[in-house]
């Protein structure tokens, strides 16, 4: 049976004309479609520009309860949206890119929680960025787009929740960028936020990781296809930029061992008697992966969004205006934190997650801390772990247990 | 904060863990190391209004801590406390694991340093039996210690006396002592009779 999302709010979802003939998976949402919320009022940025107004790409799953106090807000990595679960109404096979994770049964279970997954402004999903056109001049933003800040993400994410008449989240979400987005949700807006849930983050980027965004940067600018961020105007994308950057971001995503396994030095279509063929073309399995993952990827990403989303990445520093000290900047907090991170993420490792909790713990916040010992790098917040879902499961059951929601009738997906 | 009844089975707590609750001060704030399924912390927090929180390493217990809606850190306790802050606790406690860690002074040492008191509780090797078993020719293997030599985790075993030895190099005050045999407290003739401490000290005063 179809799980149609309704929401008690004057919000209502707008169903797909005619519900595709395949059969609904169990602890699937369903077939979804996302809603566009308009804000027309200017959104000052970081930057001290103003973007004059925006639009909001969301999908919603669940039912918003009467009080209001089930909502949990899910925040989107770097190449992901607002659609975060279940099947896309226009292709059953796009789904959701944390549909392991949120559906009815799941760890985040959509039969008790109304679950919300937005897409940034700056994004190319859907909500208003450099594709979309300029109110001014009718044509695409392009290069003119102002760069953008974890905090004005969650500027605009307040208006979405003013709208949708949320006052106090029951948990704000995320993965990777995703969890840096719910931190400075609990720093920005503390009595918005009853729980936290940052999972393969980071208080702040590294040296090495501002570096990795650099590359991937200039791989697209010094592209001849980039034309200073205003390629739509001439016809065209910077494609192998953009493909670099992408390969280069997916060695990071993957840990050592992972590739070792995955590829190791596995030869593609080697010559004659498993010879090299002694040229620059695709020798290894690697370096097949690694090309066909940047070419899919070119395809469909916007090159100015993947500028704007590296650079709001190197500029997050909560900690930044309290002279580098964490704890100081995470004073005012009052969510419960579950942090989660992966042994072998070497883009975000363990340590950066303890620095998280450490300060956490020195404010005297109840904090939850799981260390997975998973061998898929960075990528693992995406997978399967079951300790990493049980630990996710556990800890939202507990927080139904706490707001008085209804107990979990079904276990689907991972830990079925 | 209103109490919440932990969602798990409400069991009773065992009878070296109601001790160690009975040494804590309601609406203190308490750090248990090795925490387990959480459920000494989930009692104080029940019963005694506790802010508790744990450290654990076993995934499977790590997990029902957090089923329990107890605060649970994800760490090996090898690598000491480093999350933790000086003092940043009023009691901490390290149940039946003194025992199996490498480095025991470490431990103890920065137990006194993130808390005002200290709990430990620890296999007596002094126990009367053991004794028994040895002149038998056999290392011992009883309730408490029910591992054979060549898989025990527990590497530093020790007696009463050996404890208080320790624990006055180190400058720890001990302010109560309790003593089991089997899940029956006992009190005449400790040092041979019980098969498990528990040792509740006050840590150093720091300079200022």
């Amino acid at each position: 049976m179809a799980h149609i999302p309704v929401s008690a709010s004057a919000v209502q979802p707008i169903l797909p004309p005619s519900t595709p003939d395949v059969p609904i998976p169990s602890g699937s949402v369903g077939f979804v479609s996302p809603r566009f919320f308009t804000f027309s009022d200017p959104l000052p940025l970081a930057s001290g520009q103003v973007l004059p107004s925006y639009e909001l790409a969301v999908e919603t799953y669940g039912v918003l309860n009467e009080a209001r106090s089930n909502a949990v807000l899910v925040c989107h990595a770097l190449n992901a949206s607002h659609h975060v679960a279940g099947m896309a109404a226009n292709d059953a096979k796009d789904l959701g890119w944390w549909d392991n994770m949120v559906g009815p049964g799941k760890a985040v279970d959509t039969n008790r929680f109304f679950v919300i997954g937005v897409n940034n402004i700056g994004s190319c999903f859907g909500s208003t960025g450099p594709v979309s056109l300029h109110p001014d001049t009718g044509k695409p933003w392009g290069a003119a787009f102002p760069v953008l800040t974890v905090e004005d993400w969650v500027r605009a994410q307040v208006r979405l929740a003013d709208s949708l008449g949320i006052e106090k989240f029951a948990a704000v979400m995320g993965g990777s960028l995703g969890g840096m987005q719910a931190l400075s949700w609990a720093v920005t807006c503390p009595d918005r936020v009853g729980h936290c849930i940052v999972i393969a983050s980071t208080p702040r980027l590294s040296a090495q990781n501002i570096g990795f965004n650099e590359v991937a940067r200039r791989s697209i600018i010094s592209d001849p296809d980039f034309h200073g961020g205003d390629y739509l105007a001439h016809n065209t994308v910077p494609k192998r930029g953009l493909s670099v950057a992408r390969m280069l971001g997916h060695i990071t995503y993957l840990s050592d061992d992972d590739m070792a396994e995955k590829f190791g030095r596995t030869q593609r279509a080697p010559a004659a008697g498993g010879e090299f063929h002694y040229g620059y073309d695709v020798e290894f399995e690697v370096e097949s992966y690694l090309r066909y993952q940047g070419e899919k990827f070119s395809g469909y990403f916007d090159a100015n969004t993947y500028l704007l989303i590296t650079r709001a990445l190197d500029y997050f520093d909560p900690a930044r205006n309290y002279g580098g000290d964490l704890a100081q900047a995470l004073d005012k907090v009052s969510a419960d934190f579950l942090l989660v991170s992966f042994t072998t993420d070497w883009r975000f490792p363990p340590a950066r997650s303890r620095e998280i909790v450490r300060a956490l713990l020195k404010n005297k916040r109840p904090v939850t801390y799981a260390e997975i010992d998973a061998p898929h790098g960075h990528d693992a917040f995406l997978l399967e772990d079951p300790r990493y879902h049980a630990v996710v499961q556990g800890y939202y059951d507990r927080i139904a247990y706490k707001l008085g929601l209804p107990e979990r009738t079904s276990t689907t997906g991972v830990l079925a | 904060m209103t109490t919440i009844q932990s969602a798990a089975d409400q069991s009773p707590l065992r009878p070296d863990l109601a001790r160690i609750a009975s040494w804590i001060m309601p609406q203190s704030r308490v750090l248990d190391l090795g925490c387990g399924d959480g459920d000494l912390l989930a009692y104080l927090r029940d019963k005694k209004e506790v802010e508790g929180a744990g450290v654990e390493l076993n995934s499977a217990h790590f997990i029902a801590s957090v089923q329990r809606g107890v605060s649970v850190v994800q760490q090996n306790l090898e690598e000491g406390l480093a999350l933790f802050d000086d003092q940043q606790f009023d009691t901490v406690v390290l149940s039946q694991t003194l025992q199996s860690m490498h480095h025991t002074e470490h431990i103890l040492r920065e137990m006194a340093r993130v808390a005002r008191f200290g709990i430990v509780s620890f296999p007596n090797f002094g126990y009367w039996p053991h004794g028994w078993s040895i002149l038998r020719g056999r290392m011992p293997v009883t309730g408490e210690m029910p591992y054979q030599w060549y898989d025990t985790p527990n590497i530093h075993l020790c007696t009463l006396k050996d404890f208080q030895d320790l624990a006055a190099s180190l400058d720890l005050r001990i302010t109560h002592l309790a003593t089991f045999n089997f899940n029956k407290e006992v009190r005449l003739l400790p040092s041979w009779r019980s098969t498990l401490a528990l040792y509740r000290f006050e840590s150093p005063k720091r300079a200022a």
